[in-house]
Order: C-alpha cells, then sequence, then structure tokens
C-alpha cells in the first residue's frame, strides 16, 4: 500500500511537470498546435522599421491579423522589406491600406498597424503595401524639434 | 613565501585530485545504468527527491510570482506600460528566477537530505556491508539518486515557473486590475519558446547535474562521523549555490549575451 | 601454491600502510577451515582492517591473501564480488538497511544473488531468522530494534546464501550481559551446526576465549603471540599477557609521553610558554 501511494504521487508528480512544460509553451509563449493557420504575404517597404521584430502582431483596428514573417534590407533601394503573414480570413484588405509602425506604450514592442482605404481591389498574396509610415525614431524628432525652433528664432 | 607557495601547489593538487575523484564517481555511478531491476529503486528516489521537495517548490514559486507582480506594477505603471507585466514576470520566471531559485531551494531541501542519508549508510557501514553481500553501492545507492536528481530539478523548475506565472497574474490581473487580455497578449508576443523556455530547460538540466553530483558525491565521500556529515550537508549546501550562480553567469552570458 | 587443504585463508607477508602509518608490516596468519579463529589485540590496532583486506575492500601494499587457492588482491572486479558471495560478514553497527525491514534484508542477498522463487525465499528468510531468534521479529525496522536484535538480525543476514566464511567484526562491542551471551553461543552454534569458517575480531577476551579455537594477538602491526585459548591465556609473553589479563600497565604504558612529573611541577610555566 505505502509502494502503491508512492508510485502514486511519483506519477503526479511527473504529470504535473510536463503540464507546466505544456502550460508554459502554449500559453505563455504563444506556441500555437495549430500553426498551419492558412496565410498570405504582403509586403512593405519602410524607411526606418525602429525595433520592429520578426512574429511582431501585424493589427488592424487593434485586432491581430498576422505576423511578421520576415524582415531585410533592399540592397538598391537601402529601405527594410517587412514580408507579413496575413491570416486568410482577413482577404479583403484593400490594396490602397496603409501600414505603420507602432508602439505599443511608451516602452512597449513595436507592431504594424493596417489601415485600410477605399479602393474596391483586394490584397492577395505578394502584393505590396506601396502607403507606409516608418516608426517614430526619438533622435528624428527631438532633431526636428530643436531645428525648427532655431529657425523660428531666425 | 616558498612555504606560502607550496601550500597554495599542494591545495591545488588537492582539489585536483578530488575533483578528479569525484568525475570518475560519476562516471562509474552512470555507467551502472540501466537495468529493469532498477527501476523500482528510481521511483522511490524520485519520491524522496523530487515529490518531497514539491511543497517548498510551490509555495516559493507562488509568492516570488506575486512579488515580482507587485513590483513590477508600482514601476510599469510610472511609464503607463503595465501591460507588460506579464512579459516581464515570465521572462525574468523563465528565464532566470525558475531555474536558479528551484535549484538553490532543491540543494537546500534535497541536495542535503541526500548527502546526509548516503553519509549516514557510510558511516553506518550499509555501503560496507552492501559491497561484501556482492552489490555495488555506486549502482544501487548512487546511481538511482543522481538519475532521480536530473529527472526532478527540471520538473521542478518547470513547475516553480508556472507556479510563479500563475501568481502573478493572481496579483496582476486580479488585484491591480491590469487588464486580463493584454496581460497574457503581451507575454505570448515576447516570450520565445525555443528562445526562453528551452532555454530555461536546458539551464535547469546544467543545475541539476551540478547540484546532484554535488550533494551525492560529498555523502560518498563523507568522513563517517556524525561531525563529517554535518560538515558534508554544510559543504553539500554552500558548493551546490555557489555553482549554481557560477554556472548561471557562465549560461546566461552563453544564451543571451552574444557572447 | 603451497595452500594446505586444511586451511581456508592463508596470509603471506602482509603489509598495508594508512598514510604514513603501518598497520601491518609482514605479517603471516592461517585461518584453518571450519575453526573459530580470533584476531585479538588493543583498540586502534586495525582488526577490522584485515577484515576488509580478505573482503578485499583494501588493497595491501604488499604481500598475498590466499582465500580458498584465490589471492584476493589480483581479483578482478567480477572475481571479487564472486568470492563476496561465498563470505559473510557481520559489521560492528549490524548496518541492517534502514529502509528495509529485517524480512527484506535477510531476503536481499539472496533475490541479488539467486533466481530463487518468491515462496522459497520466504521459507529461507524465515529459517534464518529462527536460527537468530527473530522470526517474530520480521516485519519490524531496523530503527524498531535494540543492539542485540539488530546484530542478530545482521547475522541472519549475513549466513543468508550459506557463506564457507564468515567475519564477525567486533560482535560483542557495546552489548548487555544477556545479548552477549546469546550471540556467543549462536557463533558457536552456527560454526558447528553450518560447518563454515569463522573469524572473529573482538577484544572482549573472556566471551573471545570461550568460543575461539585458535587466537592470534596483534598489536603494533605484527603478530605478537598465538595458539590455543588456553595457551594465550596462561602465556609469559608481556604483550601477550598484558592484553589478556587487561593489566593498565606494561608494555602498553599507562601514561601518554610525557616530561618527568616533577619537572613538570618545578616549572609550571614552560609549557605555557612554548604553547604561546
Amino acid at each position: 500500500m505505502r509502494m502503491r501511494t508512492m508510485e502514486l504521487s511519483v506519477g503526479a508528480f511527473m504529470i504535473a511537470g510536463f503540464a507546466a512544460l505544456a502550460f508554459l509553451a502554449i500559453r505563455v509563449s504563444g506556441l500555437s498546435i495549430d500553426t498551419a493557420e492558412e496565410t498570405y504575404r504582403v509586403t512593405a517597404n519602410f524607411e526606418n522599421i525602429g525595433g520592429l521584430t520578426v512574429r511582431a502582431k501585424v493589427t488592424m483596428a487593434g485586432v491581430v491579423i498576422g505576423r511578421v514573417s520576415d524582415i531585410y534590407l533592399d540592397k538598391d533601394d537601402y529601405v527594410a522589406v517587412v514580408e507579413m503573414d496575413i491570416f486568410n480570413k482577413y482577404d479583403n484588405l484593400s490594396i490602397d491600406s496603409t501600414a505603420s509602425i507602432l508602439t505599443a506604450g511608451v516602452l512597449g514592442e513595436k507592431y504594424i498597424g493596417i489601415m485600410v482605404g477605399a479602393e474596391e481591389e483586394f490584397l492577395v498574396d505578394g502584393d505590396e503595401i506601396d502607403d507606409t509610415q516608418s516608426a517614430l525614431v526619438l533622435e528624428d524628432l527631438v532633431s526636428k524639434f530643436l531645428f525648427n525652433s532655431v529657425a523660428e528664432d531666425e | 613565501m616558498i612555504e606560502r607557495v607550496r601550500r597554495v601547489g599542494s591545495q591545488g593538487v588537492q582539489f585536483l585530485e578530488s575533483f578528479g575523484a569525484s568525475g570518475l564517481f560519476l562516471f562509474h555511478s552512470l555507467w551502472a545504468w540501466p537495468r529493469a531491476s532498477s527501476f523500482p529503486l528510481l521511483v522511490r528516489q524520485i519520491y524522496s527527491v523530487g515529490v518531497l521537495s514539491l511543497i517548498i517548490i510551490v509555495v516559493s514559486g507562488l509568492f516570488i510570482g506575486m512579488v515580482l507582480a507587485l513590483q513590477g506594477y508600482n514601476i510599469l505603471t510610472r511609464y503607463g506600460s503595465e501591460q507588460a507585466l506579464g512579459q516581464l514576470v515570465s521572462l525574468t520566471l523563465l528565464r532566470e528566477l525558475g531555474p536558479v531559485v528551484a535549484s538553490l531551494l532543491f540543494a537546500g531541501r534535497a541536495g542535503s537530505a541526500l548527502t546526509a542519508e548516503i553519509g549516514l549508510m557510510k558511516a553506518t557501514e550499509q555501503l560496507a556491508s552492501m559491497e561484501m553481500i556482492g552489490v555495488d553501492p555506486l549502482r544501487r545507492i548512487v546511481s538511482p539518486r543522481l538519475w532521480a536528481g536530473f529527472i526532478c530539478l527540471p520538473l521542478l523548475a518547470l513547475i516553480f515557473s508556472t507556479v510563479g506565472i500563475w501568481g502573478a497574474q493572481l496579483v496582476g490581473v486580479d488585484w491591480l486590475g491590469v487588464y486580463d487580455g493584454s496581460f497574457w497578449a503581451n507575454m505570448q508576443d515576447s516570450v520565445e519558446f525555443r528562445e526562453d523556455v528551452l532555454n530555461g530547460i536546458i539551464k535547469s538540466m546544467v543545475f541539476a547535474v551540478a547540484v546532484t553530483w554535488i550533494a551525492v558525491f560529498q555523502g560518498y565521500d563523507t568522513v563517517p562521523t556524525s561531525e563529517g556529515i554535518s560538515r558534508a550537508t554544510t559543504r553539500t549546501v554552500v558548493y551546490a549555490s555557489l555553482a549554481v550562480l557560477g554556472l548561471d553567469f557562465i549560461l546566461t552570458a552563453v544564451m543571451f549575451g552574444d557572447l | 601454491m603451497a595452500i594446505n587443504d586444511e586451511n581456508y585463508i592463508e596470509v603471506k607477508g602482509l603489509t598495508f600502510y594508512r598514510g604514513d602509518r603501518v598497520i601491518y608490516n609482514n605479517i603471516d596468519l592461517v585461518i584453518p577451515k571450519g575453526k573459530i579463529t580470533a584476531i585479538m589485540g588493543p583498540s586502534g590496532t586495525g582488526k577490522t582492517t584485515l577484515l576488509r583486506l580478505i573482503g578485499g575492500q583494501l588493497k595491501p601494499d604488499a604481500g598475498e591473501i590466499w582465500v580458498d587457492g584465490l589471492n584476493v588482491p589480483d581479483l578482478g572486479r567480477k572475481q571479487m564480488f564472486e568470492l563476496r558471495a561465498r563470505m559473510g560478514m557481520l559489521f560492528q553497527s549490524g548496518a541492517l538497511f534502514t529502509d528495509l525491514t529485517v524480512f527484506e534484508n535477510v531476503a536481499f542477498p539472496l533475490r541479488v544473488h539467486t533466481q530463487l522463487s518468491e515462496d522459497m525465499i520466504r521459507d529461507l528468510v524465515l529459517l534464518k531468522l529462527q536460527a537468530v531468534g527473530l522470526r517474530g521479529a520480521r516485519d519490524l525496522m531496523p530503527s524498531e530494534l535494540s543492539g542485540g536484535m539488530a546484530r542478530r538480525a545482521a547475522l541472519a543476514r549475513a549466513i543468508a546464501l550459506d557463506p564457507e566464511l564468515l567475519m564477525y567484526d567486533e560482535p560483542f562491542a557495546g552489548q548487555d550481559p544477556i545479548a552477549m551471551g546469546v550471540l556467543v553461543q549462536l557463533i558457536r552454534l552456527l560454526n558447528d551446526a553450518l560447518g563454515h569458517t569463522s573469524i572473529v575480531v573482538s577484544h572482549d577476551v573472556a566471551e573471545t576465549a570461550s568460543i575461539a579455537d585458535y587466537i592470534y594477538i596483534i598489536s603494533d602491526g605484527e603478530v605478537v603471540g598465538s595458539g590455543a585459548p588456553e595457551e594465550v591465556l596462561h602465556t609469559d609473553l608481556p604483550r601477550v599477557k598484558q592484553f589478556m589479563q587487561g593489566l593498565p600497565d606494561g608494555p602498553v604504558p599507562f601514561h601518554y609521553p610525557a616530561r618527568k612529573l616533577a619537572d613538570d611541577l618545578i616549572e609550571p610555566n614552560l609549557t605555557k610558554l612554548r604553547g604561546a
């Protein structure tokens, strides 16, 4: 009997350990089991992506509609190319949509916000969003502000 | 002066010797594995090493998570980014506090018990009599304890982190009123499974080897008197804690430090 | 091989150091088959060490230890464990496994070395426990036994495999008179009934002399006397005589080496000054 309760508790302990692992994987790190959600890919060029990273959210009206899948530099035009995987169920983004890099809170992470446009035609796999707004870079803002105030003084 | 050099030298040789001896000891004990008949022994050791450490791990994890949430909330509200609380707590726990604090508690709870138990077996000649019966104590006594430690500590660290995150959610979301959705969403966005969870598990595995090895070897190497056992137990806790913290720095540097 | 059929163990030129200290300096011993041989001597002379050397737990610095035609220091690991299965040893503290019941302790060697069925093991264990009078205590844990009972249980474990050689390490130390009487009787009875060879290491003169067939006295790493109990008890060799009769002063001095008492009294500060 003593041996049995011991075996039972060891079994429960092992299960608790693996349940913890599952919790950390799914709930905490957001590793979804059905990773194979259907997506289509669109790209956007930005002058400056700030601190945007791969796997960052792509949102519209605050709702996550996709993820950033790749970021690289266009060697010819010297702009950042951001590839986004948009979930197939959001297939009605007009081709003149605007993509901007936003920040969650003051110190929060960067994400991409998409504002829908007016065209009737929708973005499909491989399309590019032309209208983009780069990340706000604090140094640029400060120098712009200083430059303006100096100009006003003269 | 020459005397001092000589002493340092002989201490160095002594250190190297005991390190070599413990290395051989580890090798022999692990070599003696596995055997179907030793499975019940392993279960018994997992019980005494893992299950019996569960309470201290769960309670500490809960409180550490709650404290992290309180402190983090106070600081984050100043910048208006309290929704990053989940991110702060989960990364802290997964990368550092989970493996490290669980290992330190494990060294104090299970490590010292292992040392004392094996030391007592040596002092009461149980190891010698086992050898005379024709059973290798490394296989019968040491090996199951080593494996039990290797298995239990990573699981305990995972449980620690989980309970900690749950405690933080309790304080942050239920008491302080951080919005539930952003608490979890922020966490999921910033926590990478491979980068954070897996690296934390690797850390706890390395700590498990270090702590269990030290504990079991100190027990096996005890001077077989009551004073010897109490010294060995103290040494286990001190050496194991230092080893965990030192290794943690090295591992952190390799994993997250871009070295 | 000059191994005599009459002898189970022959020790030749055995030398053993512990650190810089000489434990054995080139000693020779013979343990006759089927008899009880006692190894006696003052505390700290390494009597237990001799048993460990015979059991192969320690390696001698020089010399040969022949046990039933095998030289123990030359044996490989596997042969050593095979030989040990033919030996039983009763440790000073009993050395019962504290996490097993008395029954399981006695069953332990049987489970390790034999493939017997559970019924057979049960019968054998009960027989062995019956021999030491502890059949009724089979479900107790070692912590619930008195010192004498623990030693008897350990004895049952030591004879579980019907060994050819049984070694007793200080079996009488720290026992009350009743337990001691029981053990004395058991050692003799078991030896006669099972026909194995026994070695008793002890410094309890009267009890050991009453059951031993042959006695070796060891002191300062050497065999200082040997013979049948009667001979040894009435010997004139000063070191043997002092030990056997328990004289407070003799070749082993009563006083720890020191200066003359008169000098110490006259210059009381000298030692202090040196100490400082």
